[in-house]
């Protein structure tokens, strides 16, 4: 559902590595090549790259919980069975990217410790309560549509094994487009507090949306060094403009209302303008003052602990680790 | 005496509020190393007839159950034929900074038919026997 160094942090260390492997790296970069688990690289991009993963896989498995919440309510049985698909897959991602992350060597366990001690961060949209049937629809759109847009563009990021599993992961999140779209269609078309409950919906998930792709370039710490390195494939502006090019029409189209009467395309720039979207707000909810961060992580939690004591039944004394070859 | 009422999580979710979760998170302890098992690699052949292609890796703690997390994980869409799954720590790679023993290969063109120039060979044999018999019918034994 996500995937993006939405907040960059400061590329460094750089100068400290051997020049002429630093060249023959960028060179490889440069030329399309991508870089498998156990080529030289930079020790930065390594951190830089794992980071990226784990933040994606931590997204996934918690962007389970908000539509989650809805499997046992879904109007329909065939609703039901596409929303645990959906829900599937997303937990699917989460372990496909793990795996990746593994490759750069961090255990899974550490990744997961640092995930349920709060000490890593997710996508901040998750921290969102889904309040009503209409917000599973529209998450499933546009929050999937924001993520496609960026897990397209990593796709062809520099990084072998984040590339591989995002081709797979985009596969399927284009299905959860389809469903959002056939959802937020569905309610669209119905009755007038169907209409209401979706505009609603949209409403409350305006700003989350527009907060997705993180920060604005101008408040960001410089990224070109990512950027050339193929770990991050597009500055946040450019993601959000792409995807306000690309759905705001969609949304006109159903006779909804974008709360911010201050969005619309510059003719002369052919940019997108908008409202702040209130980034102190973004940054209490990511630093843990959300809505739903305790109860995400303690929903998580609470899913480990149960299953500890399966996991240590079925381990056996032969076990040992080795990091993944992907 | 009784004991306090702690606070628990009231969810939009009912199941989740049914676990009764405090709301105030207890002191975290960490995961012991391996309590997500060990790793296999996994292949999935998507029909009979194709090569089957690594796909990637999945924690589980035998190989029966790697096969079943496989399933939910490489064979969620598309056709699959067969999928194969085997520990990584049976698997011996080359590591990168041995690639170098592959460097040779082009070098080595006596191995590809196309350094064999058999045709021109084989006009200049024709030329050189042109008008003699001995061309034309095989030697008596």
């Amino acid at each position: 559902m996500y995937g993006n160094l939405s907040i960059a942090e400061p590329v460094r260390g750089v100068e400290q590595e051997d020049p002429e492997k630093l060249a023959e790296f960028e060179e490889r970069i440069a030329r399309g090549e991508k870089i498998e688990p156990h080529d030289w690289m930079p020790r930065e991009y390594r951190r830089q790259v794992l980071r990226m993963i784990e933040q994606h896989a931590h997204s996934e498995i918690i962007g389970a919980l908000p539509e989650g919440t809805w499997i046992t309510r879904a109007p329909g049985f065939r609703r039901k069975l596409a929303l645990m698909a959906k829900v599937q897959d997303e937990v699917g991602h989460a372990q496909l990217l793990y795996s990746a992350a593994e490759t750069l060597g961090k255990p899974r366990e550490q990744m997961i410790n640092d995930l349920l001690s709060g000490k890593a961060k997710y996508s901040n949209v998750f921290n969102y309560p889904a309040l009503t049937w209409a917000d599973t629809a529209i998450i499933a759109w546009l929050i999937d549509a924001g993520a496609i847009i960026n897990q397209t563009l990593n796709a062809k990021g520099s990084y072998g094994p984040y590339a591989r599993a995002l081709e797979r992961i985009c596969k399927e999140e284009a299905f959860h487009l389809k469903y959002g779209y056939d959802n937020v269609v569905t309610l669209a078309s119905g009755t007038p507090r169907q209409r209401q409950m979706l505009q609603e919906a949209l409403n409350r998930w305006w700003k989350p949306i527009m907060h997705f792709f993180g920060p604005p370039d101008h408040m960001s710490v410089h990224s070109e060094k990512l950027l050339r390195w193929k770990v991050k494939m597009a500055s946040n502006d450019e993601m959000r403009q792409m995807f306000l090019d690309a759905y705001v029409p969609k949304i006109w189209e159903l006779g909804l209302t974008i709360p911010d009467p201050n969005l619309r395309k510059n003719p002369e720039t052919g940019r997108w303008e908008y409202s702040d979207p209130d980034w102190d707000e973004f940054w209490r909810v990511i630093n843990g003052n959300g809505p739903c961060n305790r109860e995400r992580l303690a929903v998580r939690r609470m899913a480990d602990e149960l299953g500890a004591w399966v996991r240590r039944a079925l381990l056996k004394p032969d076990h040992r680790y080795v990091e993944p070859l992907f | 005496m009784e004991a306090p009422v702690q606070a628990t999580i009231r969810s939009l979710d009912p199941r989740v509020t049914r676990l009764s979760i405090p709301q105030e998170l207890p002191e975290f302890t960490p995961k012991p190393p391996l309590d997500e098992w060990q790793t296999y690699e996994v292949f999935h052949q998507a029909r009979p007839g194709e090569q089957p292609v690594h796909v990637g890796t999945v924690h589980a703690p035998d190989p029966e159950m790697a096969l079943v997390f496989a399933k939910e994980q490489y064979a969620r869409r598309g056709t699959t034929y067969s999928l194969w799954v085997v520990r990584t720590a049976d698997i011996y790679a080359f590591r990168s900074e041995d690639a170098d023993i592959f460097a040779t290969v082009p070098e080595k063109t006596y191995r590809e038919p196309h350094d064999y120039k058999v045709a021109q060979k084989l006009l200049r044999l024709k030329r050189k026997s042109h008008g003699s018999s001995a061309a034309d019918a095989p030697a008596s034994s």
